[in-house]
């Protein structure tokens, strides 16, 4: 079904009001050479809506989710629980079938929502303006890169070893085009050695980054090393976990210069990857140099309360060349799914999720830590993720987890030439809210049953 | 206006049930650093039935693809099938971890690949990554490829060539790319001028971005000769797919010589915009460049389809794990239901509507460019600001009608431009309802201009001051 409706007599009388004959004719301007002819491409026949749902579930059922083996992946991408009503809502036709609200006074939903948005992001990071989403944490966190550069116009970006991987490998494509360069803080204790970043910071340090917690899930000595960066006349990127910040102090609070993160966890899903948002909040003072939509509010001439796209200069559909960004399409809609959530679960549900998940990926690292052989790899605080250092190797281990219908946690090793460092038999496991007892414990007794692999 | 979400509630409300904590409680002071634990958290407190209402109601106050005709140039705001949205939110796609083993994953890696050849299919491209979000996204992966490709030659080239007439992100999409931006001028006939590009490219140019057809959605005849010139200097051939609407089964990029074109898939293959996103902004290669695509790849091996990150050469990670994996959901459902026949006739009514706005409005509005068109016709609205009207004075009256205006002021080599973009979705019915609303537009502007300047009349509010918005900056709201 290709879901038009013009009738063949329909197009007949189009075609005689335009002066042509034939359908055909709207393609001349096309060189005969590269016009098809009538083979279609692809070749395959158009499918009847039962057969392509008998084809996609098909493709879904050789999945194995989370739903259906209880999942201890973490890594950037959380099994964070997400309430029904918020899917009712972002299904609302109004919402996902409109575009960037370019025509405000036909976009009010959208572009309030949006404001709710940015205010949400500014009363979690504790900062003063926030933009209306990019792609996800690791593009969020290039473009902070960039603008503390257009900020500072500085040429060095300090980035912490125990940032996302992934992330890093972002940066640096991202960063490939310009003439920034990028160094590594090194780790001690699986947290960002100040020390040395200390004596690396110089007149050319543009931007220090950090995550919070970090990949390991460890908490940063945030707060300790701002005033050096601050003195140094560097900027401050922390990339945060939104759901973190229900219980620790706001990076606005600490320092923080430019706050980035995924979003994912805030109502999105796990998708395989995406769609998932990314966020970013800075101090008023630098909101011309942000990348992205920003909505404002304002008044029509009633002085009706109403909101727009504002400081739309800095952006490339005006800006050209000279834009803050070549970022145009957005992740409007999971912005949207962030702004319910956080109004659904509010002050208290979005504290008891972090409590939920740092009460229970503790009780799981104090158990497997009795098994014998397993050890945390780190000594440092965390939040609801943690690295444990295994007695075989993590592949043999998740695949028996695998047996048992356990989804395991993410091995190290095979990413220690990204993490830079020693990673042997270590797992990245992440417990959220959605983990009942009952499932970790089952965890912790399938580790005990394979002391001999 | 509706009230803000911070506005309402009260204390000790929630909207959401969550579990009792069933393991020993520990005491947060001990789990979490002295002097990082948060003190306050300034959030709502709403039930679940008043988010329901508050977000239902400014539903209600937005335009949509559902609600209303959407005629927005270069953003192809078809339907998007209802089956679609179902197939993406099956628990088999949305509960899947990025990291989860292959062997959990083969029904979302077959998904992927089938949809990396479908597309290579339809644009006649040898190999395509899915990763880039957004069309902006895949341009800059491109640019990027670009810039790897001739590196690896040892050539030094840092121009990127881009027509005065091409969408915004093109040119600062290859500026973040690190490249210099010439412009090439568009000839009386909105193509390239042939005999300028002739004069720019050298043996300094990287590549030519070219939009085709081109934002007047005219196909750029000279495309072969404009390959030829680019190739002969040793350049690339840079597609914006961005109008693929206009040559599905009509023509490919592939073989108008084009060396890499970016899609969106939430324009041409139905997945809906969102209010701004996500989308996917897939970029396809010939052969020679397949080696430089972003990390991972997917690649099958016998009957096992697997994430392949041994690329040497690639340009490395645009963004975590794969892309927007729920969007390509539903391009591949898309294009499944509609089959290369279905697709064809996407192109032939996207044509027809167009045109046949061009023909029975050319009498009331400018029409800069008179000829045939492809998906899309730009109008002027110069006639009607000799009386003293805008462009956005008539867009702004459309909204009156329930008719989301068009693209205003774009492209930027037609003045007061009105760039209108049906897409097959409408049937004839609703055209001669929006051919009808322009005529009575063009009619007020001769004898009652005020009542545009005054548009729009109907809407939730009236005209909104973007000045004030910008001057006296209120991104968030602050507790009183």
């Amino acid at each position: 079904m290709d879901y038009s409706g013009n009738t063949p007599l329909q197009q007949k009388e189009m075609l005689e009001a335009i002066g042509l004959r034939s359908i055909e004719e709207l393609f001349q301007s096309i060189p005969e050479k590269v016009r098809l002819q009538s083979s279609a491409t692809p070749r395959a026949r158009p499918l009847s809506e039962i057969e392509v749902v008998n084809e996609l579930r098909d493709l879904a059922g050789q999945n194995k989710s989370a739903l259906d083996y209880p999942l201890f992946l973490g890594g950037g991408y959380y099994d964070h629980f997400v309430p029904a009503a918020l899917k009712f809502l972002i299904g609302r036709p109004e919402f996902y079938t409109a575009y960037t609200p370019y025509q405000a006074e036909a976009s009010q939903g959208i572009l309030q929502a949006i404001y709710e948005y940015q205010t949400f992001i500014t009363l979690l990071t504790g900062m003063e303006a926030a933009n209306a989403s990019l792609y996800d944490g690791a593009s969020a966190l290039a473009e902070a890169a960039l603008m503390a550069a257009r900020i500072n116009k500085r040429k060095t970006i300090l980035v912490s070893q125990a940032i996302h991987p992934e992330y890093l490998s972002v940066l640096e494509t991202y960063l490939s085009g310009s003439d920034l360069a990028i160094k590594r803080i090194p780790l001690k204790e699986g947290r960002v050695d100040s020390a040395f970043l200390k004596s690396s910071l110089d007149k050319d340090t543009s931007a220090v980054i950090i995550s919070q917690p970090n990949f390991f899930g460890i908490f940063e000595e945030g707060e300790r090393i701002a005033p050096f960066i601050r003195q140094n006349g560097s900027l401050y990127i922390v990339s945060v976990d939104p759901i973190a910040l229900a219980m620790i102090r706001p990076p606005g609070e600490w320092g923080a210069d430019i706050v980035v993160g995924e979003g994912q966890a805030l109502g999105s899903g796990l998708n395989f990857g995406g769609p998932g948002l990314g966020f970013m909040a800075s101090h008023l003072a630098f909101v011309r140099k942000m990348p992205g939509r920003l909505v404002g509010q304002t008044e029509d001439s009633l002085g009706r309360t109403g909101y727009v796209l504002t400081l739309q200069t800095r952006e490339q559909h005006i800006r050209r060349a000279q834009a803050t960004s070549n970022i145009c399409t957005n992740h409007a809609l999971n912005a949207l799914a962030a702004t319910i959530y956080l109004a659904l679960l509010g002050k208290n549900g979005l504290k008891m999720v972090a409590g939920l998940c740092l009460q229970k990926a503790h009780y799981a690292a104090r158990k497997i830590t009795e098994i014998p052989g397993y050890k945390l790899k780190f000594k440092q605080p965390f939040f609801k993720e943690f690295v444990l250092s295994c007695p075989h190797p993590v592949e043999k281990i998740n695949r028996r987890l695998l047996e048992n219908k356990i989804i395991g946690g993410l091995d190290l090793a095979v990413r220690k030439k990204s993490l830079n460092g020693e990673f042997e038999n270590c797992m990245l496991l992440a417990v959220t809210e959605k983990r009942s007892k009952e499932e970790i414990d089952k965890l912790i007794e399938v580790l005990k049953s394979l002391q001999k692999l | 206006m509706s009230k803000l979400i911070f506005e309402k509630g009260a204390r000790g409300r929630t909207g959401a049930s969550l579990p009792e904590l069933d393991v020993p409680l520990k005491d947060i002071s001990g789990l979490i650093p002295p002097g990082l634990a948060r003190k306050n958290l300034p959030l709502p407190e709403l039930t679940e039935p008043e988010v329901v209402r508050h977000y239902t109601e400014l539903s209600k106050l937005n335009f949509s693809v559902d609600t209303n005709f959407y005629p927005l140039g270069s953003c192809t705001m078809k339907y998007n099938p209802k089956i679609n949205e179902e197939l993406a939110n099956l628990p088999g796609f949305t509960h899947l971890h990025p990291y989860q083993s292959g062997d959990l994953s083969q029904g979302a890696l077959t998904l992927m690949y089938n949809l990396e050849k479908s597309l290579s299919e339809i644009v006649g491209m040898d190999g395509f990554t899915l990763q880039p979000a957004a069309g902006a996204h895949g341009e800059l992966t491109g640019i990027l490829i670009v810039r790897a490709f001739f590196k690896d030659k040892g050539e030094k080239r840092k121009k990127i060539i881009i027509p005065d007439s091409a969408h915004g992100t093109n040119p600062s999409s290859a500026r973040l790319g690190g490249f210099e931006i010439v412009e090439v001028e568009t000839d009386g006939f909105g193509g390239i001028d042939i005999g300028h590009l002739g004069k720019v490219m050298n043996e300094e140019t990287a590549c030519l971005m070219l939009t085709n057809p081109n934002t007047l959605g005219l196909f750029e005849k000279n495309i072969l000769e404009i390959s030829s010139i680019v190739h002969q200097a040793g350049g690339l051939l840079y597609g914006d797919g961005a109008n693929l609407n206009a040559l599905l089964g009509k023509s490919r990029f592939g073989d108008m010589g084009f060396d890499l074109v970016h899609l969106n898939l939430h324009k041409t293959f139905a997945t809906p915009h969102g209010g701004g996103g996500p989308g996917v902004g897939p970029l396809g290669v010939k052969k020679e460049l397949l080696a430089y695509r972003p990390l991972p790849v997917v690649e099958k091996k016998g009957s096992r389809f697997y994430f392949n990150y041994d690329l040497p050469k690639s340009i490395g990670k645009v963004r975590s794990f794969y892309g927007n994996f729920l969007v390509m959901i539903k391009a591949y459902a898309y294009i499944l239901s509609l089959g290369g026949e279905g697709l064809r006739k996407v192109a032939e009514n996207a044509v027809l509507n167009a045109n046949y706005l061009r023909t029975e409005l050319k009498d009331y509005y400018d029409l800069p460019y008179d000829e045939v068109c492809l998906h899309e016709v730009v109008f002027s609205g110069n006639r009607q600001k000799a009386r003293g009207v805008r462009t956005l004075d008539i867009a702004k009256r459309l909204i009156d009608f329930g008719l989301h205006p068009p693209t205003v002021y774009f492209p930027l080599n037609v003045p007061e431009a009105l760039m209108i973009e049906p897409t097959e979705t409408e049937t004839k019915e609703t055209l001669d309802y929006f051919i009808e609303t322009m005529k009575k537009i063009a009619h007020e502007a001769e004898v009652n201009p005020d009542v545009l300047r005054q548009a729009p009349h109907n809407a939730p509010v009236g005209r909104l001051d973007e000045a004030k918005a910008a001057r006296e900056l209120d991104l968030a709201w602050r507790a009183k």
